[in-house]
């Protein structure tokens, strides 16, 4: 594959590809010393327009694991405050021989663009409301490691996944509705009209604006960050009355069934969706999807410069 | 300055044939002096045209158009825009009022009507602001811009919010003589929007620009037609149910016409899918549903006039993100060719019926009808169209006249294109190519 920018356009079978070779990832990673020569030699830009620690270093990270160099472009201080534009900045990175640029954009469609201004692969790591693949691949891999699954185009089949909370704004859940879906499992956005896509016919979920009736019957709550400015916008009336109907708390957690997973993408907001401390269950799997974030994108970024090649073992 | 059109198929208003009658006809200072059947000796002339296999018209009108000048001529000049302008067969444009500075005082009209002397092409005829600095807060003084030429007033970029200021803005001008026209938008629908509401925008996670936008602001200056008794124009509607208001307060007898720009008609908010903000325009690209409905209002008369909308962007800006470039798109050299291969070659409409969207239904709204979209017979003005209404040719956006190049039809094939533009008289065009 060329680049990893979206789930529809890797597709299921680049979806199973990837997570096959996370697996050996992961068992790099579980080595006294986590490190393969696989990508010596290759350099790896960071292009963050908009900051995420977390998911800037999960990649750096990544990257470093298979010797990879890593080059970190910060917006911030660079030419892009003196008015040079993106197109510029891209195809000057470029000149200096990215084979990878890992993008960040706050505006959808941005990895799109910057493709058409350089020959490097492109990774997104978040674009707009639209995309957060790699989000949603280390998610299908948690799920698929916490029930003890194989990755197989069908291997969530049966699974019922709930994605509460912002989905309108979410890159996160159109990656991970696509992702698990592709897989087979059935997916339910939970939230307020207002915080729902406006149109999903172009998708195979089911929607719904009551928690309370989809928590006894899922197998997966995903919780998604609730983002304040939203309170700005009038799409619900403030944070209180947002967690009153969709913030988890232990009484709403005691509803669901024993092996029910509780995921999130992260930075949670705690006292919003969050109302208790997800540590204190063992369905919690919030920190497997931290953990698994490094060998999923050691897998994206293996397939995108050596695919083909032997994985490291 | 005079010329023979030779070999042609005559296509006005009076035509009773769809395909056009055959005739040669001699232009001599401006005016048509002789129509007469192929073949037949005419006096001599400067020039010979070849119009054969083509259908000679009165001249395009555009009653939408963006020439960025004065203030944003990296985009457009006059000057290249008159001649994207005659290359499409246009010997008249309506510019629009969305310069810097805009077009709200008697001097930047003149000067806009100047430099289109000055380019010689066509017709540049500026509208007016309906508001000062289009800011929505007070009147434009429009008897004073009338008085420069101004004969249609429109704040296009952005519709006129205020209802009241709207109400008044009907009444003042009622018997002026004048067009009022609307870019239908309420603002507080459409904050951040990028593309249509729909399943598309959902699936790309860009913000909507729901129909409903324009249609609210459609019913309200229907009703406040229906209150102050004017009439009014609709630019470029984009959606079914717009469509739909504006045929039932036509069939209720009140003065409204109403525009359709090529691309609402021929592309759809999928092309957003690839993120080429070269797709973006406002009002957004809509459904299939949306096409066939403006398609439809086109060929019952409903729409009276295709205008293309024309808004160039220097490519630099549209190279930015989707919610930092400029909405807009070329129109003016592709319009012909998108029209007739969307509702002739299907079959929708007749080359006459398309020839007055273009031509005669435009010049009439834009108050052009003493000099444009007239008949073609002896002692009218020479602004003429020749064009093959078969002759398919690709876009290819480096051989565009604009000073711009985002046309939404790079590569697509389309079937139609204009031979010869004579305006006042002169062969602008000759051979598809513009003179100078």
């Amino acid at each position: 594959m060329k680049h990893v920018r979206s789930i529809s356009e890797i597709g299921t079978e680049g979806v199973v590809r990837i997570l096959r070779t996370a697996r050996h990832m992961e068992a790099v990673n579980s080595r006294p010393v986590p490190k393969v020569p696989a990508l010596v030699g290759r350099t790896v830009v960071s292009l963050f327009f908009e900051d995420s620690t977390r998911t800037r270093i999960s990649f750096e990270t990544a990257a470093r694991r298979l010797s990879a160099d890593t080059v970190n472009f910060s917006v911030s201080t660079s030419s892009l405050n003196k008015g040079e534009s993106l197109r510029d900045t891209i195809e000057t990175v470029s000149a200096m021989g990215a084979a990878v640029f890992v993008v960040r954009h706050r505006t959808s469609g941005v990895p799109w663009q910057i493709s058409e201004w350089t020959d490097a692969s492109i990774v997104n790591a978040g674009d707009g409301w639209h995309q957060h693949p790699t989000q949603a691949l280390l998610d299908c891999y948690t799920v698929m490691a916490r029930r003890g699954l194989d990755p197989s185009p069908e291997c969530l089949a049966g699974l019922r996944i709930a994605i509460v909370g912002d989905s309108r704004h979410s890159r996160v859940a159109r990656s991970c509705l696509e992702a698990f879906s592709g897989l087979g499992a059935e997916v339910v956005l939970v939230g307020p009209a207002t915080l729902l896509p406006p149109d999903t016919t172009s998708w195979t979920v089911s929607t719904s604006t009551s928690l309370d009736d989809v928590l006894p019957e899922v197998d997966v709550v995903y919780m998604l960050r609730m983002q304040r400015e939203r309170m700005n916008e009038a799409l619900v009336p403030d944070l209180a009355e947002y967690s009153r109907r969709f913030g988890l708390d232990e009484t709403r957690w005691s509803r669901t069934r024993p092996d029910t997973l509780l995921m999130h993408p992260g930075p949670m907001n705690r006292g919003v969706e969050m109302m208790f401390d997800p540590s204190s269950t063992t369905q919690s799997a919030i920190i497997d999807q931290v953990t698994h974030g490094i060998s999923v994108r050691m897998a994206v970024l293996f397939e995108l410069l050596a695919s083909g090649d032997e994985v490291p073992s | 300055m005079s010329l023979i059109v030779r070999g042609g198929r005559i296509l006005d208003a009076n035509a009773h044939a769809d395909s056009g009658r055959p005739a040669d006809l001699r232009v001599a200072d401006g005016l048509i002096t002789h129509v007469v059947e192929p073949g037949r000796e005419l006096p001599a002339a400067d020039q010979e045209l070849d119009a054969s296999d083509c259908v000679v018209t009165s001249g395009f009108v555009d009653l939408h158009v963006h020439l960025r000048e004065p203030g944003r001529e990296e985009s457009e000049t006059i000057e290249t825009g008159s001649r994207a302008a005659a290359k499409g067969g246009f010997t008249a444009v309506i510019a629009m009022p969305n310069t810097e500075p805009p077009h709200d005082s008697r001097i930047v009209v003149d000067f806009v009507r100047e430099q289109g002397r000055r380019a010689g092409l066509c017709e540049v005829v500026p509208s007016g602001c309906i508001t000062m600095d289009r800011a929505g807060e007070r009147l434009a003084p429009f008897a004073e811009l009338q008085a420069a030429g101004v004969h249609l007033f429109t704040d296009d970029g952005s519709g006129v919010q205020d209802a009241q200021l709207m109400r008044r803005a009907l009444e003042y001008s009622r018997d002026l003589g004048v067009t009022l026209a609307q870019h239908c938008e309420v603002v507080s629908l459409t904050v951040g929007a990028v593309m249509h509401e729909g399943s598309c925008c959902s699936r790309l996670g860009l913000p909507g620009w729901p129909a409903l936008a324009e249609e609210l602001m459609v019913h309200r200056d229907i009703e406040l037609c229906r209150l102050t008794g004017a009439g009014m124009h609709f630019l470029h509607l984009s959606t079914a149910r717009s469509v739909e208001l504006v045929r039932a307060a036509k069939a209720d007898g009140l003065a409204i016409t109403a525009e359709v720009a090529p691309h609402h008609f021929s592309l759809t908010d999928e092309l957003l899918s690839g993120f080429d903000p070269v797709f973006k325009v406002n009002p957004p690209l809509r459904t299939p549903a949306d096409i066939a409905a403006l398609k439809e209002g086109l060929a019952d008369g409903t729409i009276d006039a295709i205008a293309t909308d024309h808004a160039p962007h220097a490519e630099r800006l549209k190279e930015q993100p989707l919610d930092q470039a400029p909405p807009g798109m070329l129109g003016l050299e592709t319009a012909l060719g998108v029209s007739l291969t969307e509702l002739v070659d299907t079959g929708l409409m007749t080359l006459r019926q398309v020839v007055a969207a273009l031509s005669w239904n435009p010049a009439r709204i834009a108050r052009l009808a003493d000099r444009h979209g007239r008949p073609v017979s002896v002692g009218e003005p020479a602004n003429l169209t020749v064009f093959d209404p078969t002759a398919t040719w690709e876009v290819d956006p480096s051989t565009l006249a604009s000073r711009s190049r985002n046309t939404p039809y790079r590569g697509r094939v389309l079937r139609g294109r204009v031979r010869h533009t004579i305006y006042e008289g002169v062969a602008v065009v000759v051979d598809g190519e513009a003179i100078q």
